[in-house]
């Protein structure tokens, strides 16, 4: 008798599981629902790990050294995507580009997460004319043209290094989270739960990180995933241009940034085409897969 | 009605001033002044010379008086002197202006001769092979940079295939007025415009067929289908009347990203427009010319919101709520 009670509680538990999956699982379901998303994956994996992983294999120091016997060399088995300028292997840039300007798309993504996150939520939580007056100066901040703006910082900014471009980034790129976390909690603070810890006398800074935030955490996550791509065209774009990553930081736009000259774009391809095609694979995996997670947010979108 | 568009363009007011504010501290953090500039190559400059000079400019004066000074004269289409091009800054941009407008022109112009026949073909028959085509062209779109594009575009097909130009605005020598000048100018406007607007059209198309979506099974609708309005003019008629509208009033939001893009652009494709003269300027430190273009970029930006919010709210009343 005993014995079936257990059973039960555990097929119950199971049951229970399966009925309401945490949002990790209904993600990886979403996922595997989803041929692109799981081709994505699989690739963006193989992308990253290779990157990431590429220190062990190539030395570093022997990538920076300037070798004007070597100097733009077609593809070959010494070196698989030729060679650029400075004679040096391309192929071991790409590696070491792709892994920074993923690291600094990461970087720039939590900071302007935090940022947006914390503004949307005390705008939204206070509501009034807290929202008021900071809803004026979001809308203030979004009409800036904002390539021209971190151009101009760029260059105006004394000691300039990759932590000084991560920030300035970040100051333009929370905009849009705010706006988005605001709407959101401006819902929630009419609910229930949170006019009942207002008056257990919880802190506002209690309420709105222990309570409010845990439930729009699904929308930062999806919001994070698909600007991740954005941000990571945007630091290649503005390293592109000569405005991003200072010199002797190797980027994905670092190396496209040759094909800023006719002669290279056309006789010498390969130092820009796989970096320009390796940012695109890059950017449609994580949408790909930022879709997945997007659909598996909203239940009425799910494939799975 | 009345009441919403002149509070919409009061609040155009502090953020226009706002905007000047933030430029002009902008420009005084650029290194250099217009004494620096006047005495360029002059060593023999005494330091009592020089702070002669800067009484005389009045860069001795409280930040609010040199402020408001700046922004009389910029009110009046003043915006300095060029260093590098020895020349009014209004004459530079004046030259260069015309290339830009036709640029944006134009591709706002295909923006919409693309997203709207797919955004009607995608909304109105949901879940064909043609909607699954158009919702992925959208992802990919979404998800390309536009400058990786801009440069695929012209690897492709001025230089490998070399069916256009790959650089500039024009031929040289060819005389202007004459048809061949026109030609020509239509060849250099070919690609730039095509990247810019195939990568802009995404958000259009994806409202787009979210509306019509939308709209299909509405009232209206299945009224109009009951009473035998054959499913095209359903569409043509009824729906389209109602989903197209706000799409015009996207056309000033849409300003932001084309002045951004047309910065890629124009560098990629080396066209002589103000985004190409923007980081001329930058790189050639003539901080003069690139405190005037933020000034007019951020002030187009923000007269272009403001007029898209006001076509949106003649045509959609809910916003007028809000």
């Amino acid at each position: 008798m005993k014995d079936t009670v257990t059973i039960n509680e555990k097929e119950l538990i199971a049951r229970e599981k399966l009925n309401n999956p945490s949002f990790a699982r209904t993600i990886w379901r979403e996922i595997i629902h989803d041929k692109m998303a799981i081709i994505s994956l699989i690739l963006l994996i193989i992308i990253l790990g290779t990157a990431y992983l590429s220190p062990l294999f190539i030395d570093q120091v022997a990538l920076k050294r300037v070798n004007f016997l070597n100097v733009w060399k077609p593809p070959s088995a010494a070196n698989w995507l030729g060679t650029d300028d400075g004679g040096r292997d391309v192929f071991g840039q790409l590696m070491i580009g792709a892994r920074n300007s993923f690291t600094i798309g990461i970087a720039v993504t939590v900071i302007a997460g935090v940022i947006g996150l914390s503004y949307g939520l005390i705008s939204g939580f206070y509501g009034g004319h807290v929202d008021n007056v900071m809803m004026r100066f979001l809308e203030f901040m979004m009409v800036l043209p904002t390539t021209m703006f971190i151009i101009v910082m760029v260059t105006i900014i004394p000691n300039y290094n990759v932590v000084s471009f991560i920030l300035i980034m970040s100051v333009f790129l929370w905009l849009g989270k705010a706006r988005l976390i605001r709407s959101r909690a401006l819902q929630e603070r009419e609910l229930d739960y949170i006019n009942a810890s207002k008056t257990l006398g919880t802190p506002s800074w209690k309420i709105m990180l222990f309570e409010m935030f845990p439930n729009l955490s699904s929308l930062v996550i999806v919001n994070m995933t698909l600007t991740l791509a954005g941000n990571i065209g945007i630091e290649t774009g503005l390293t592109f241009l000569g405005y991003g990553l200072p010199a002797g930081t190797p980027s994905l736009g670092t190396l496209v940034a040759f094909a800023r000259n006719p002669d290279i774009v056309q006789n010498k391809w390969w130092s820009w085409l796989p970096a320009a095609l390796l940012i695109l694979v890059m950017m449609l995996c994580i949408n790909f897969v930022g879709q997945a997670i997007k659909r598996a947010s909203d239940a009425r979108q799910r494939l799975a | 009605m009345l009441k919403f568009i002149l509070r919409r363009t009061l609040i155009m007011i502090p953020q226009l001033i706002l905007l000047s504010l933030v430029i002009f501290m902008l420009a005084k953090a650029m290194p250099g002044d217009a004494v620096t500039g006047a005495f360029m190559g002059n060593p023999d400059a005494t330091p009592e010379q020089i702070e002669k000079i800067r009484e005389k400019f009045g860069l001795n004066d409280p930040w609010y008086v040199q402020y408001g000074r700046w922004l009389g004269k910029a009110v009046k289409g003043d915006l300095g002197q060029s260093y590098t091009h020895q020349q009014p800054v209004t004459t530079l941009i004046a030259g260069r202006v015309e290339n830009t407008v036709l640029l944006s022109l134009f591709t706002g112009i295909v923006i919409y001769l693309i997203a709207i026949p797919l955004g009607i073909i995608a909304g109105r028959w949901t879940d064909s092979w043609a909607d699954k085509l158009i919702v992925t062209y959208n992802y990919v779109a979404f998800a390309t940079p536009l400058f990786v594009f801009a440069l695929l575009m012209l690897f492709v097909f001025a230089f490998v295939l070399g069916w256009f130009p790959y650089g500039g605005s024009v031929d040289i020598r060819i005389e202007s007025g004459t048809w061949d000048y026109v030609v020509s100018r239509a060849k250099h406007l070919f690609l730039p415009v095509m990247s810019g607007a195939i990568i802009a059209t995404v958000g259009t198309i994806q409202y787009l067929r979210n509306d019509i979506i939308d709209q299909k099974n509405k009232e209206y609708v299945k009224t109009a289908r009951a009473k035998g309005v054959p499913e095209g003019r359903v569409y043509t008629r009824h729906i389209l009347r109602n989903s197209l509208l706000p799409i015009a009033a996207f056309l000033g939001y849409e300003i932001t990203g084309l002045i951004s893009g047309s910065v890629f652009i124009e560098t990629i494709f080396s066209y002589q427009g103000l985004g190409q003269l923007f980081i001329q300027s930058i790189n050639l430190r003539d901080f003069t010319v690139v405190t005037a273009l933020v000034l007019i970029s951020g002030t187009a930006v923000v007269i272009g919101t403001m007029l898209s919010d006001i076509i949106l709210s003649i045509v959609d009343p809910r916003i007028r709520i809000e």
